[in-house]
């Protein structure tokens, strides 16, 4: 079945670069899969280490057959694909991957002719004063720590920010034990309200909510809602957390922070292949183009899953089956039209739901409007709202990378993944400019950074 | 037609040439409109590695290299800003006998300028840099040469232009230029229009299609330095480093992140290229050599530009053959950062005077008239 103009190489395995590789080899071919983790799963389905005792009950609640089904889906397939775990792309060029092997720390190039792009998103960060004490995580990373190690962030925790991932963290930190000294939400209890209709297009996933937030109000945990988030106190450490509730300034001891506000994709790798971007307005972010099917815009590139538009989990595993079905139709291998149709029904219908998350849980417009001038934005680069501002003032900075040369902001080790959404809504305010119009920062190589002695290692091609 | 102009002196690129010539015209008094098709010092201008060294310039440069130098030193006072710039020291390392009897020669050579170069080797080159690769034998020591950020040091010659009063239009291409024996009129779409009796041609690696246009084509090309930057490193070096015979150079920022470039990279399009695999990994084995302690260091970030290369690697500077009123300045070969802020100076002669006092000879476009390629109709 396989003809040799076909190549197909998957960066990502989570649920949308699983679904891809299985779809892919059960129409003949061996991609490859290549993935920045030990084990495959994504984020979502982050998997312990081998030796780890843990059920998968205990660490995916709900999520625990989706996650299995997931991993077993993966097992199922693996002598069948090149499957590279530990395995960085942190360039593209010409056709080739250049990928580092953490445990050998050397660098090679993976030739390929087809691509499925499922690079997945980090939790979009939008920073409060204190955000840099210790003690204090992302969302995504206290999950990472409990998922991932059986570790807690804190022994009494406050999280704050919004989006689905709170009150699911939330949970999962008292279900192991700890105490959730309060969950803090930007968004109002109207604005939930306000979003059931769209979100009962998909009842099992609004229950689930619903339920962790049952749960959490049952077990004593206090959830506040249409709060600002003021400051994270402490010396040395986190001590405790203030925010403003709408009448007035409120402070609540903790030794550990946890926030986010959603997720933001991970698009660099779609930006140095040359992919086209747009703004997304649902998103509030420019992401990668891909029409239903998740073709973008070159040719022979595909696009899967969060790293091209938070969509969630369920989303990306549909997404991932229906770019391997596109990846086959071009290249004339007969694929199921029925299942690619029904496929793109779920996610069409998904996207429904996906709006109704956004009125549940929306963007808080307001927040550089509130940061002060000493919050400091770039914690790589030590770069405060205030420098951002007097960049903005005195030099005229009016679009993203202008905004990055000027000011640093972006040029440290995370290179822009974690401040730039602040960075561009700072930037936005500051200028009178809806967000879309300060751009994005450019895709530079490295992806992330790579030790320089192993920048050198020779060459090495697809089964070597 | 939205805005209609008439004014002294045209300039065609917002780069440090020609930033710096709006600047220096505003001084003299003229009225100056910039059209630059970007952001002003947002391209090689503003993404070169930074070096501000006279040593190992051709000696026909050495001139305006020293002009520039005068003027890098009251930078604050004329852009508002230091742009990072230091009299740090530019290193020039020997790794043989033979490179260091070339530095030797250089030094020799440009004896006259007053360099201030002080040649080190054995083991007072250990002394003074411990941190120095073993394959360096000894070296070329220029202390008042430095180095700078040129992403704030281009970015403010046009700030500081258009503080002056230079009219300043960014995001503005070059659509159209004509002249009718007396004035040019250039054209950016329909949103502006601009008659001068000069104009300057400072377009960088973009300048060749004027000069084809006026029946002076010159072999142009682009050329991409490969570039590089650490993480942030504990600070152990002032001087700014390059190599006898080219490959890597390199410098550590106040900030301690240490940029490296040498090598090409690779041109996505006629605007905009990237470092390439190849580059960033010959840039790292020739890093490492040079600087040991970098084997433990980071690439956080690869970046290039699109520079204007003429086969003999000097500029264009002076005035058109063909064309009165028109003035070229470009082509500066990966190396015009030191000296763009005197050749703007010089251009702004060239445009009132229609003579510089700085000689320029060497630049002359008629240099290419025997071997230029034809003429392109446009």
């Amino acid at each position: 079945v396989t003809e040799p103009a076909l190549q197909p190489v998957i960066v990502g395995a989570g649920p949308a670069g699983v679904r891809a590789a299985q779809a892919l080899v059960a129409h003949g071919l061996r991609p490859v899969l290549i993935d920045e983790a030990g084990r495959a799963g994504g984020q979502i389905y982050r998997r312990p280490p081998a030796n780890f005792q843990r059920s998968p009950k205990t660490l995916y609640g709900f999520e625990a057959p989706r996650a299995t089904a997931v991993h077993a889906a993966l097992e199922a397939v693996q002598d069948r694909i090149d499957y590279r775990p530990d395995s960085l792309v942190w360039n593209a060029q010409g056709g080739l991957l250049d990928v580092l092997h953490g445990p050998t720390r050397t660098t090679h190039s993976v030739p390929y002719r087809q691509l499925i792009v499922a690079t997945g998103a980090t939790d979009r960060v939008l920073p409060v004063p204190g955000w840099t004490l210790p003690g204090v995580y992302t969302l995504g990373g206290a999950q990472v720590a409990l998922k991932f190690q059986g570790c807690a962030i804190g022994t009494r925790v406050v999280f704050m920010g919004t989006g689905p991932l709170l009150y699911l963290v939330a949970y999962q930190y008292a279900r192991a034990g700890v105490d959730v000294a309060a969950v803090l939400d930007t968004a109002r209890l109207a604005d939930q309200f306000a979003a059931v209709p769209a979100m009962l297009s998909q009842p099992a996933v609004f229950l689930k909510g619903v339920y962790y937030v049952a749960w959490l109000r049952a077990h004593g945990v206090a959830l506040h809602g249409g709060v600002r988030p003021l400051r994270v106190l402490g010396d040395a450490h986190v001590s405790a957390v203030s925010w403003h509730d709408g009448t007035g300034e409120r402070t609540l001891e903790c030794n550990a922070v946890g926030f986010g506000y959603a997720l933001r994709s991970e698009t660099q790798l779609a930006d140095l292949l040359g992919c086209r971007f747009a703004f997304a307005p649902l998103h509030r972010a420019h992401l990668p183009e891909r029409d239903r099917a998740g073709r973008s815009s070159v040719p022979g590139v595909y696009l899967a899953g969060d790293g091209a538009g938070i969509m969630g989990a369920d989303a990306a595993e549909w997404a991932g089956e229906r770019a391997a079905l596109a990846l086959l139709a071009d290249h004339g291998i007969e694929v199921d039209p029925a299942r690619a149709q029904a496929l793109e029904r779920r996610l069409d219908k998904l996207s429904g739901f996906r709006r109704g998350l956004e009125r549940a849980f929306p963007f808080p417009q307001d927040w550089a409007a509130h940061a002060p001038d000493e919050l400091v934005v770039c914690r790589c680069e030590n770069i405060t709202a205030g420098e951002l501002r007097d960049t903005v003032r005195a030099c005229g900075a009016d679009e993203m990378n202008r905004l990055k040369a000027l000011s640093r902001v972006g040029m440290g080790r995370c290179q822009g993944r974690m401040c730039g959404v602040a960075a561009a809504e700072i930037l936005a305010h500051a200028t009178g400019q809806p967000v879309q119009q300060v751009g994005r920062l450019r895709g530079q190589a490295p992806i992330k950074p790579i030790p320089i002695q192993l920048a050198s290692a020779p060459a090495q091609g697809v089964g070597t | 037609m939205k805005q209609s102009l008439k004014t002294d002196v045209a300039i065609v690129g917002g780069g440090i040439v020609g930033a710096s010539a709006a600047l220096a015209l505003r001084h003299m008094g003229l009225q100056v409109v910039l059209l630059e098709r970007d952001l002003c010092g947002s391209r090689s201008s503003g993404v070169n590695y930074g070096g501000v060294r006279r040593q190992g310039r051709p000696i026909s440069q050495l001139p305006l290299a020293q002009r520039a130098h005068r003027i890098w030193g009251r930078l604050p006072e004329l852009i508002g800003t230091d742009g990072e710039y230091l009299r740090s020291g530019h290193f020039k390392i020997a790794r043989s006998e033979v490179d260091l009897a070339a530095l030797e020669h250089y030094r020799e050579q440009s004896r006259d300028f007053d360099l201030g170069i002080e040649l080190l080797s054995g083991q007072r080159l250990r002394e003074r840099c411990p941190w120095l690769g073993g394959r360096a034998v000894g070296g070329s020591l220029c202390a008042e040469d430095g180095q700078a950020n040129p992403r704030l040091v281009s970015p403010a010659f046009a700030r500081a232009a258009q503080r002056a009063g230079a009219q300043i239009f960014e995001r503005t291409p070059l659509d159209e230029v004509a002249h009718d024996g007396q004035l040019f009129t250039l054209r950016s779409g329909n949103a502006l229009e601009v008659r001068a009796p000069v104009m300057l041609n400072c377009a960088g690696a973009w300048a060749g299609a004027i000069a084809s246009q006026f029946g002076e084509a010159v072999p142009l090309q682009s050329g991409h330095p490969a570039m590089a930057v650490t993480e942030p490193l504990p600070h152990f070096m002032d001087w700014s480093l390059g190599v006898e015979g080219g490959g890597v150079y390199c410098r550590q920022v106040a900030r301690g992140n240490l940029v490296l470039g040498g090598g090409a990279g690779v041109a996505l399009d006629a605007d905009r290229a990237r470092s390439g695999r190849d580059a960033i990994a010959a840039l790292a084995v020739q890093a490492i050599e040079l600087l040991p302690a970098l084997r433990h260091a980071s690439f956080i970030r690869t970046w290039s530009g699109t520079e204007g290369y003429l086969p003999d690697r000097q500029p264009v500077l002076g005035p058109s053959q063909t064309t009165p009123g028109l003035i070229h300045g470009f082509g500066f070969a990966g190396a015009g950062f030191q000296i763009g802020p005197a050749v703007g100076e010089v251009l702004a002669e060239l445009a009132r005077d229609g003579r510089s006092s700085t000689p320029i000879e060497a630049f002359a476009i008629e240099r290419f008239q025997s071997a230029a390629v034809p003429a392109t109709a446009h």
